[in-house]
């Protein structure tokens, strides 16, 4: 196999808060870069949802990697086939890192279609079953940067057992052994990654099994998959990737999929999280919610372009409005639920609110609307809602990142936890 | 030719200073052989080069397209529906957020209608008395009358450039007394429409050319309402499903005894045809839902037509929707990621809204560019030429209504 370009670069590896680097060498030609802790940008079938590129290029900085799942894409192998020069290409991106994963982090899908040779993926026209030849086949067509080898993650129910999640370590193993071996028999893949799958559900020594096996692999980094958001509780699920992060080389990137929420995110990044899926945004804004939460850690407000004390006095005029937000830790399965990083702008109390969604906000949204007028368009069902919230909370969840960075550089990630985590936990605490 | 265009320039500067209203229409040319005229209509918020074709933001938006997007298409003026904002968020929160302009962020101009026509088309329960329409509300059920005071009250309100009269609707395919006493209540209402306007300095009101499909009823109502000193006139009772030989002959009537020096805008109009054809007779603006509406079911409009992209023959169709457009979505997309995309996305229907919409911006600055260059009459050839695949194919209304004004299709 040739030996891909992308490179891991750790500038600050502090065990127990994080790893601060890059990720290098990304794309065809190598010219692109993603830094580490970061996100990739979310995308249905290579759009982000609502936008064009118009607006999604009112967003100032936008992740290099757009992810694309083969649960959009599987039906239109076909097309992609007499299409012949890729999705890229098929899609009108010109300018991304494409990374190919199996299904969508923001939807659920019918479990009990997994056998010992294929997975199965959900599209708009029902399932699509896929052994590892039909999915190296879509591979080829697709021709992402960077995909995720074929995996059995149906562990995340409660209830799986010992023996399930044993099978699902083995099947997935042997899908990487076979996804590996057509990979370096490809042409077409030449120059393309390959992330292996660490699974094992809520069992540490099946996830350390799991992640043992996986890197011996010539694979260039990791998916640590069934540990999504609702599968488990949260202190269990971040001593099982301190587990699995241990037992991974540290100069390859691991991604986690299916966690989202800020502080789920602080979480996984200190037990060794390079990388997650940027669905969430979208989830908040599929509910008709705006991020708010507040990440400046910055003693000069200037220089982060956000003002403290009007996102303080944002949360000080919730909390005096008694605003009923649910607390994420109660809700562990159902992720359709708001949780207290956001507020919901169908509220009546926005009705005649003429302020930004957050003060200092440099999005397109903040910058031009204000809550009054997305409240009517949620009231109203207008489809510039999703446009405008999808803009802002991606911006908001990517700004987030980058303070995320720069607490980690700056010695300063306790209190970034104290700001996003804090200010929350004293909502709470007035509403229990 | 070239000295009749300037000595009209003259005229209508004349007129337009002497008239108080924020409106200045400036004839830029007329055509030498049809009705049809290309003129800068200047508004408060901007200048709009006529023939204009409005695109509908019904509710304060256009359909996903941010305003900065539709500003980039070259919107100069769009329409915002009286009766949705009057509901919803209603006229005290619009008059807080600095009128529709503001609440919307909209910088260029805007038209709102009077409220009438959605109540009798939308509301099953109306009822319409001397005073003004009453119906039940659809979200409260409360029981509202819509007066010509109240509606110009709300758009007062809304702030919009152009202000319609409330009018007694009827259907087009109505008949009989009903048509003549709808016709002379919106004499009458016109009358308190232009009474109750509290901004004429900032807000125009338009007034509509009612009498159903009846020659003399529209006569009368021309008479009547162009004696009124108002800045623009509808043409309005039509494109309810009439029979289009109805449709033409009442608006040529119509442009016939409308005044030179002031525009007529041709309500609910907005198929391509349709277009070409009325600005031969005469008219100058048009709205439609129709563009904006028929691109969130996936129907693009293209010069031969229009092509529906969820079918399945444009799975594997790798061109844009029309390789000569230069809108972002053609630009960027063929039909084939188009057709993939209704599938994953909402965004897939912005792209379509977004070609649609350039789509009758171009087609209508294609016309006032032929009018301008004296050579409207073989656009008309061209464009009948690439949207029908034969001559037999060609309505027998439009070949009927370009005759009428001198133009044989070959």
């Amino acid at each position: 196999m040739a030996a891909g370009r992308m490179k891991l670069e750790l500038f600050r590896v502090v065990q127990g808060t994080g790893r601060l680097g890059v990720l290098t060498g990304l794309g065809r030609t190598g010219q692109h870069s993603l830094e580490v802790p970061g996100c990739l940008l979310y995308s249905h079938c290579g759009t982000v949802p609502h936008l064009t590129q118009d607006t999604l290029h009112t967003l100032s900085t936008l992740p290099s990697v757009t992810q694309i799942t083969l649960s959009n894409i599987a039906e239109h192998q076909e097309v992609l086939e007499a299409f012949k020069d890729g999705f890229k290409k098929f899609s009108g991106l010109h300018d991304t890192v494409l990374y190919c994963s199996l299904h969508d982090p923001a939807t659920s899908f019918p479990t009990g279609h997994t056998t010992y040779k294929t997975v199965s993926v959900w599209g708009s026209g029902g399932r699509i079953e896929l052994t590892v030849e039909k999915f190296m086949d879509l591979q080829k067509t697709i021709q992402p940067d960077w995909y995720q080898s074929m995996a059995d993650g149906e562990t995340w129910q409660t209830n799986t057992s010992r023996k399930r999640v044993r099978k699902s370590v083995d099947r997935t193993l042997a899908h990487l052994d076979e996804c590996l071996l057509l990979h370096q028999k490809s042409q077409e893949l030449e120059g393309v990654e390959i992330f292996g799958v660490v699974e094992g559900g809520d069992i540490q020594e099946e996830r350390v099994r799991s992640a043992r096996e996986t890197a011996k692999r010539p694979v260039a980094g990791f998916c640590l998959d069934g540990l999504q958001t609702g599968s488990m509780d949260k202190a269990l699920r971040t001593q099982l990737i301190s587990a699995v992060t241990k037992e991974l080389p540290d100069d390859k990137p691991r991604l986690l999929q299916g966690v989202g929420q800020p502080d789920e995110v602080l979480a996984c990044v200190e037990a060794g999280v390079d990388l997650f899926e940027s669905f969430f945004p979208f989830q908040v804004t599929e509910r008709g919610c705006a991020l708010c939460f507040s990440f400046d850690i910055s003693p000069d407000p200037e220089r982060a372009g956000r003002a403290p004390p009007a996102v303080l006095e944002l949360h000080k005029e919730t909390d005096a409005a008694g605003e009923t937000q649910q607390n994420g830790d109660h809700i562990i399965d159902d992720q359709t639920q708001m949780t207290s990083f956001e507020i919901n702008l169908k509220d009546k109390r926005y009705q005649d609110d003429f302020r930004p969604l957050v003060e200092g906000c440099g999005c397109y949204c903040c910058k031009n609307h204000q809550r009054a007028y997305l409240h009517h368009l949620l009231v109203t069902n207008e489809l510039l809602a999703g446009v405008l919230l999808m803009i802002h909370n991606t911006a908001h969840y990517h700004g987030f990142f980058g303070a995320l960075r720069g607490a980690l550089a700056n010695d300063k990630l306790d209190l970034l936890k104290r700001r996003v985590l804090g200010e929350r936990d004293e909502q709470i605490k007035t509403k229990l | 030719m070239a000295a009749e265009n300037s000595s009209s320039i003259n005229m209508s500067a004349q007129k337009a200073i002497s008239a108080v209203s924020p409106l200045t229409l400036r004839i830029i040319a007329e055509c030498p052989v049809t009705k049809a005229r290309a003129c800068d209509l200047i508004l408060p918020h901007c200048a709009v080069s006529t023939p204009v074709f409005m695109p509908v933001g019904t509710q304060g938006t256009m359909k996903g397209i941010t305003v900065d997007q539709l500003e980039g298409l070259g919107c100069q003026i769009c329409l915002g529906n009286t009766y949705h904002l009057g509901m919803r968020p209603g006229p005290d929160l619009i008059d807080k957020a600095n009128g529709l302009h503001g609440f919307m962020n909209w910088k260029r101009n805007l038209l709102t209608d009077s409220g009438g026509f959605q109540m009798v088309s939308l509301v099953e329960l109306s009822e319409v008395t001397e005073e003004g329409v009453k119906f039940k509300s659809p979200y409260d059920g409360k029981e509202i009358l819509l007066t010509p005071e109240k509606s110009i009250g709300i758009q007062n309100s809304l702030g919009s450039d152009i202000m319609m009269q409330l009018d007694d609707v009827v259907s087009s395919t109505v008949t009989g007394p009903r048509v003549e006493e709808a016709m002379h209540r919106s004499i009458r209402w016109l009358d308190r429409c232009i009474a109750a306007n509290k901004k004429p300095d900032k807000q125009n009101l338009f007034a509509i050319i009612q009498g159903g499909l009846n020659s003399e009823l529209r006569k009368t109502c021309l008479d009547e309402m162009t004696k009124r000193d108002v800045p623009g006139f509808a043409i309005g009772g039509l494109s309810g499903g009439e029979e289009k030989d109805d449709f033409w002959r009442m608006v040529t009537l119509s442009t016939d005894h409308l005044p030179r020096e002031k525009p007529r805008y041709l309500m609910g109009v907005g198929y391509a045809v349709d277009l070409v054809v009325c600005v031969a007779l005469g008219c100058d603006m048009f709205d439609c839902v129709f563009p904006t509406r028929t691109a969130r079911f996936g129907s693009a409009l293209v010069p031969w037509g229009a092509i529906q992209l969820r079918s399945k023959q444009y799975a594997k169709d790798f061109q844009p929707i029309d390789p000569d457009c230069d809108c972002p979505t053609c630009k960027r997309h063929s039909r084939a990621y188009l057709h993939a995309l209704f599938k994953s996305d909402t965004a897939a229907m912005h792209h379509v809204t977004i070609h649609n919409i350039a789509y009758q911006l171009t087609l209508m600055l294609s016309v006032r560019r032929s009018i301008v260059e004296g050579r409207f009459p073989e656009f008309i050839q061209t464009f009948m030429k690439q949207m029908f695949p034969s001559r037999d194919q060609y309505p027998s209304w439009a070949v009927d209504a370009l005759a009428s004004v001198n133009i044989t299709l070959e």
